[in-house]
């Protein structure tokens, strides 16, 4: 494969010192952070390191206290989530933001129905289906309110949400956490399809091996700053020493001990 | 058309869920739903039958044609307010100021039309602008002071009551003109039979027109249909029932324009919640702000429209008493007014707690209040009795609101 940055030498999303403050908890401090066309940036980190707060920044759903946000090369302030979805940054939220009381349909057109003054339904389940079939999705009906589906089916829901209005850039905030092994794949191969169509990616994920399975670059957080930019070659105890901060962690004291163990 | 011999219809690919095909079907659906805690219209509509049934026993004018004439033309104008009501209760907001409001509107027709002698529409405007300009206040109090609407509303109520006092002065009321068409639209103004019969077939016909409409793109999309025969059972039940209903008014005097008037905002209203993008909005803020706001979603447009929509046609509301009672007093809106305009909302079934909710519920809502009131006058009893009555049947309502979504909450339908 060529490398998927060349001849995209602007980044679509720049980052440069972003900061976000809640009070007293600095959660986020001096974030850089590039995405370019064509290419999965994974972000991982511990819990509470500040991936999803990023992320809700990225979303314009929290205002950063500090730093300069660049899209296509252009300064721009994300001051809603409607502008962010507008210049096509679409997100799946951690706790995915669905409407309980709405119908799958509803929710994955949610504030860009067909026909604002007659909802065209039939267009609306029609695309809705299309697009749960190519995440292989398991629902049942896509007329029941969301309150009746499991997680996995929920964040299945959330995902193609995403995909609709065909976004420049998507964040995926813990997207196959609740998903069973085929979905999981499905997500993987779609992460691939859009990086193929061209377009940015960002994985957060815990899962070190669907990070390695398609990430080009792996960005650690670590306390709300940067803490390093891997590859998908980096051995997962240089990956986990700079995820938790230290060589001598609680990773690498319980793999040894269970070598100790087996020695015996 | 589609194969649907050997390919499956886009949305039957999951062979666990059963599909409720025909009447049969429809039928059995509709129990599903009603177990799970989705209730919808059948408590009201169950509350209705029992009303009528004891008041009928009770004095068997109740069910007179004329009299339920007379229960129509009280229903309206307060029944107009609820409508406004089932707006803000569907942001899981509230608003205590409806009564007065519509006391400020009733006075402002007095004291523009027959007191400084401006053209009846002019008054008719300032009042509702009025309305409009309040309900922007209250969101505006919401959307930038974070101010609950529960105590922005009841400011509101004492300054609207204020309000209402001081443009009505000393005298204190002000009577209509009792030849001009407001006063006769409100007492008066009855359909035509051909014109009553006629918009009691006009809503079958359209749920056909429509629902074969439907069923043909449907089909043609590959999607599942639920069949002609609910279609046309739905259609048939609903046109004979409204022919009946307009054959016994007719016994009497008739059906009141007024009436009409409210039966049609209510069809706009179901309209603008079920099929256009504004009533998508609507529900998503009542069930999940924040899901709303992410998804792009101006949610202080949304609070600033529904506060707006409530306090214009509280306005209404007002207007219409106005030309019922064919005075501007400083009795009107106040009372009972409020409370029943809320109570109507909450017992057609939409929820105190935000997302959910129907334009009918206003209707139905304001039927089963106006004939608990209208029977416990015919049976000379006070509005202490009433007061009473109309709480307890308020109380009932919310706890059966409050099951039915414990029940949805555990069958897993939010
Ligand atoms: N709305 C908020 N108000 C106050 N503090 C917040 C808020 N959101 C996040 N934080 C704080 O910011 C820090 C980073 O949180 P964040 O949710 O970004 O972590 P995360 O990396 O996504 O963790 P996880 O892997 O558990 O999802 C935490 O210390 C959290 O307490
Ligand atoms: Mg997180």
């Amino acid at each position: 494969m060529t490398d998927p940055r060349e001849g995209a030498a602007q980044p679509i999303l720049k980052l440069r010192g972003v900061s976000k403050q809640f009070g007293a908890v600095q959660a986020l401090k001096d974030i850089e952070l590039d995405v370019h066309a064509g290419e999965v940036v994974a972000l991982v980190g511990d819990n509470g390191a500040g991936k999803s707060t990023l992320v809700k920044v990225l979303a314009g759903v929290h205002q950063p206290t500090d730093g300069a946000i660049e899209f296509m090369g252009q300064p721009v302030t994300l001051d809603s989530p409607g502008k962010a979805l507008e210049l096509g940054i679409a997100t799946v939220f951690q706790d995915l933001a669905l409407c309980e009381n709405l119908d799958v349909v509803a929710n994955l057109f949610l504030g860009h129905e067909l026909g604002p003054w007659a909802l065209d339904e039939v267009q609306m389940e029609v695309r809705a289906w299309t697009l749960l079939q190519e995440l292989a999705a398991r629902i049942p009906s896509v007329r029941e309110p969301v309150a009746s589906l499991s997680g996995g089916q929920r964040q299945t829901v959330a995902i193609a949400r995403s995909l609709l209005l065909d976004p420049k850039v998507i964040m995926l905030d813990e997207p196959t956490a609740a998903l069973g092994v085929a979905q999981t794949a499905e997500v993987l191969n779609l992460i691939e399809r859009v990086r193929d169509r061209g377009h940015g990616v960002i994985l957060i994920s815990h899962n070190m091996e669907d990070v390695r399975a398609v990430a080009d670059r792996i960005v650690v957080l670590r306390l709300g700053q940067n803490n390093g930019v891997f590859t998908a070659e980096t051995s997962n105890a240089e990956l986990v020493a700079a995820i938790t901060g230290a060589t001598e962690n609680a990773v690498s004291r319980r793999r040894a001990r269970k070598l100790e163990e087996v020695e015996q | 058309m589609s194969d649907t011999g050997n390919k499956a219809a886009l949305d039957r690919s999951d062979s666990r869920v059963r599909h409720d095909e025909g009447i049969g079907g429809a039928i059995r659906a509709f129990i599903d739903r009603v177990r799970s805690g989705d209730l919808g219209m059948l408590p009201v509509a169950v509350g209705l039958v029992l009303i009528a049934t004891v008041f009928w026993s009770l004095n068997p004018i109740f069910l007179a044609p004329n009299n339920l004439v007379n229960l129509l033309f009280d229903a309206a104008a307060v029944g107009c307010i609820s409508l406004g009501i089932v707006c803000v209760l569907m942001l899981g907001e509230i608003d205590l100021s409806v009564g007065s409001m519509s006391g400020v509107a009733s006075a402002l027709i007095g004291v523009i039309w027959v007191k400084l002698g401006f053209p009846l529409p002019v008054a008719i405007l300032a009042a509702l602008s009025m309305g409009a300009l309040m309900g922007m206040v209250y969101a505006l109090l919401l959307t930038r002071f974070g101010m609950p609407s529960f105590v922005s509303t009841l400011a509101g109520l004492l300054a609207l009551l204020g309000m209402q006092l001081y443009l009505l002065g000393s005298t204190g009321s002000i009577n209509l003109p009792y030849a001009s068409p407001l006063v006769k639209f409100g007492q008066i103004m009855m359909m035509p039979a051909w014109l009553s019969y006629l918009l009691a077939i006009l809503p079958g016909a359209a749920m056909v027109w429509f629902g074969l409409d439907r069923m043909r793109r449907r089909a043609a999309a590959n999607l599942s249909n639920p069949g002609l025969s609910v279609l046309l059972a739905k259609a048939i039940i609903l046109t004979v029932a409204l022919l009946a209903v307009v054959w016994y008014l007719s016994q009497g005097r008739g059906i009141p324009y007024m009436f009409g008037l409210f039966v049609a905002l209510v069809v706009i209203m179901n309209y603008a919640l079920t099929r256009t993008k504004w009533g998508r909005a609507m529900f998503a803020v009542g069930g999940n702000r924040e899901a709303a706001r992410r998804s792009g979603i101006n949610v202080n447009r949304i609070r600033v429209s529904a506060f707006m929509v409530c306090s214009t046609l509280a306005a209404l509301g007002g207007v219409l008493a106005a030309s019922r009672l064919a005075s501007s007093s400083q009795q009107a809106g106040t009372g009972d007014v409020n409370l029943n305009a809320i109570a109507a909302a909450v017992i057609g079934g939409t929820s105190l707690f935000g997302g959910r909710g129907s334009a009918w519920s206003a209707l139905l809502g304001i039927l089963v209040i106006q004939a608990i009131s209208n029977g416990l006058t015919l049976l000379n009893l006070s509005s202490s009795l009433r007061y009473m009555i109309t709480g307890a049947v308020l109380a009932i309502a919310v706890i059966v609101d409050s099951l039915a979504r414990q029940s949805r909450a555990s069958h897993g339908r939010a």
